[in-house]
């Protein structure tokens, strides 16, 4: 390993890749662009799963929305095009009966004329359980979120959003603790949130459940309902068992597809997943094809650069180069090489991915969302590059030195 | 310092072989100055190939410097050449990329000396040769004599045992030939064996002894006159 230190090595070396200049530009070129494709390939793709992770964002993604429809078959003397309304009741029971269960909130919604002083505007108000606030993680400007004492004592108080607050407060006013009045009752202001940037559920105004149900005189009636499973479970599982029991408790056909409607955010997760493993795969696949192609290109201009060379590596020998010599100093310099541009192609790269995320990667409709590369990965790529071009170096080194010298030498 | 008994070698042709050198015995010893006289297939390029240790024999003896040549691998062809030949080429066979000291100090570098001392000695040498000047020339920028002499003093940086020249003056015209020739005399003189290799009659007139090979064989070998008068 001593000639790895040693300065001659290093000046056998520049000087051999200051006077092949053309070959050197071109092993550069193409290994770095064997890297830069699969730093840039893999960072775009990074960026576009972020993406998606960013769209759900703070969603429990393993989560169903059920709702009821009309239905579609007439069942146990019912006819068909019947209104379903979905009931507390039925959490209850779906939390008993189905397994897998996490999470399940029921849902009233209504829309409203919001006042405040002299200000007005038309707002979506739902009635909901603290437990929403674990299913979409709101985001507080100021105050907190519904919680069991106002459910219990069906208090008059509501969680508003930005938007609300910029259309019924002065700036820089302090909300909480202000009143709103909703429909003709004033609400005391307990939380301010920010508008979620991924699902929105259309929220303006949370106030209590039981306080929605008194005031809208909705009695048991609920407008729908958010199912989230545990880790273990199956989302669409939870989905099919839930709308089962509601099919039983309100006496619906079992085959019936319209009574019930549902949206599974688990399902299309999963779709999307499946999607970014797909692309991940691409990626990765032409990233190491345009890697080994790359190794070729350097094998096949070191072969070349071995033919030129054969005259010289002919005066070598004869003035006592070893073998070993001459094999170690073509692979060194074919790992030098590799690993130079290895270098170059990560750095464009990099770069080149700061410029994606500079112009595609910016505000709410981007396309891409931090587009990065795990560095252990780029090295991995670069070993490996630097590992088969040394690999493939050595089929012109074994070339140069099986050349005996004499013929070499009478090449003119 | 040479000693070949009964030395055989052909080369395959396709399904047949050419039998190039056809048993020869020579003996060349210590301080010697001989010529190898031949018209082009005569089989002295071959021989000097065996004696450079470039190229095998199949059948006989090759002792050099008493040392006897046989199942030779790559390496340690190497390390024998390095330490006792040193080659001067018709076509000079410099390394273009190189100046003219660094061309001279590339065989100590194959020895493993160090980065100064190898400076210093091929500097020595080209002095010698008389191109300190030129030093940091590279060959493009010498004369075709220039680069013989180059070569020259690389062939002694080692301060081999026998230099072997293969037509050292092919590519250079009469003037610069004498001087090349010159040259050599004076290492002679100073205690090495030279081996030249020449068609041209007037060179080998200028060594000690001549070696006519004719067909693979030797058919004559005798002092010239000069050395006789000597």
């Amino acid at each position: 390993m001593k000639f790895l230190f040693d300065k001659d090595t290093w000046q056998e070396i520049y000087s051999s890749i200051r006077k092949n200049k053309t070959r050197t530009g071109i092993t550069i070129i193409g290994v770095m662009w064997g890297i830069f494709l699969l730093v840039v390939l893999l960072g775009a793709a990074k960026g576009v799963e972020n993406n998606f992770n960013k769209l759900f964002g703070d969603f429990a993604t393993n989560s169903v929305f059920i709702w009821g429809q009309s239905t579609s078959k007439p069942f146990k003397g019912f006819q068909e095009g019947r209104q379903v309304a979905l009931k507390i009741d039925d959490i209850e029971k779906i939390k008993q009966e189905v397994k897998g269960v996490e999470l399940i909130a029921p849902r009233s919604q209504d829309g409203g004329l919001v006042i405040r002083k002299f200000q007005s505007g038309n707002f979506n108000i739902s009635g909901d359980f603290p437990v929403l606030d674990k299913i979409q993680n709101k985001d507080l400007i100021y105050g907190r979120f519904i919680n069991d004492n106002d459910i219990k004592e069906k208090k008059k108080v509501c969680v508003i959003e930005e938007e609300v607050y910029k259309q019924l407060f002065e700036k820089d006013e302090y909300p909480i603790g202000e009143l709103v009045n909703i429909n003709g009752i004033n609400y005391k202001v307990v939380g301010l949130f920010k508008e979620s940037q991924t699902i929105r559920l259309g929220d303006n105004i949370h106030i209590p459940f039981t306080t929605f149900q008194q005031v809208y005189n909705r009695g048991d009636n609920i407008s729908w309902m958010i199912i989230t499973g545990n880790a273990e479970s199956s989302i669409v599982q939870i989905e099919k068992d839930a709308k089962l029991i509601i099919k039983n408790l309100h006496k619906i056909h079992p085959e019936d597809k319209r009574a019930l409607g549902g949206i599974n955010l688990g399902d299309m997760f999963k779709k999307i997943t499946g999607f970014l493993i797909g692309m991940q795969f691409l990626t990765w696949f032409v990233g190491i094809a345009t890697l080994i192609a790359g190794v070729f290109a350097i094998g096949n201009i070191l072969l070349i650069t071995v033919k030129e060379r054969t005259k010289e590596i002919g005066i070598r020998r004869a003035l006592g180069a070893k073998p070993w010599e001459i094999k170690r100093q073509i692979m060194l310099e074919s790992v030098f090489l590799t690993s130079i541009a290895g270098a170059f192609g990560i750095i464009f790269g990099g770069l080149i991915l700061m410029l994606i995320d500079a112009t595609l990667g910016k505000g709410p409709d981007a396309a891409l969302t931090n587009p990065t590369v795990d560095i252990p990965i780029v090295l991995i790529a670069a070993l490996t590059l630097v590992v088969l071009g040394t690999l493939i170096g050595l089929i012109p080194a074994q070339t140069a030195v099986s050349i005996r010298p004499i013929e070499a030498l009478r090449e003119e | 310092m040479i000693k070949i008994e009964k030395l055989h070698k052909s080369y395959p042709i396709g399904k047949d072989s050419l039998h190039v050198l056809k048993g020869l015995d020579l003996h060349i010893k210590e301080g010697e100055f001989v010529s190898i006289m031949g018209s082009s297939g005569s089989g002295k390029s071959t021989l000097l190939n065996i004696v450079g240790l470039l190229d095998g024999h199949d059948e006989g003896n090759y002792f050099l410097n008493g040392q006897k040549i046989e199942n030779l691998d790559e390496k340690k062809a190497a390390i024998l050449r390095n330490k006792f030949l040193g080659f001067i080429f018709q076509s000079f066979n410099l390394i273009t990329y190189k100046t003219a000291v660094e061309n001279v100090s590339l065989p100590l570098y194959y020895q493993g000396m160090g980065r100064k001392e190898r400076q210093k000695i091929a500097l020595q040498y080209l002095e010698k040769v008389g191109l300190k000047d030129r030093a940091d020339h590279l060959p493009s920028e010498l004369s075709g004599g220039e680069k013989q002499r180059v070569a020259v003093a690389r062939a002694l940086a080692t301060k081999p045992k026998v230099i072997l020249a293969d037509e050292p003056t092919g590519a250079l015209d009469s003037i610069t030939s004498a001087s090349v020739m010159e040259l050599l005399k004076e290492i002679n003189r100073d205690g090495m064996t030279v081996f030249v290799i020449t068609h041209e009659e007037d060179i080998a007139e200028q060594t000690d002894r001549i070696v006519r090979l004719k067909d693979g064989v030797i058919i004559s070998d005798e002092l010239t006159a000069k050395k006789v008068n000597a």
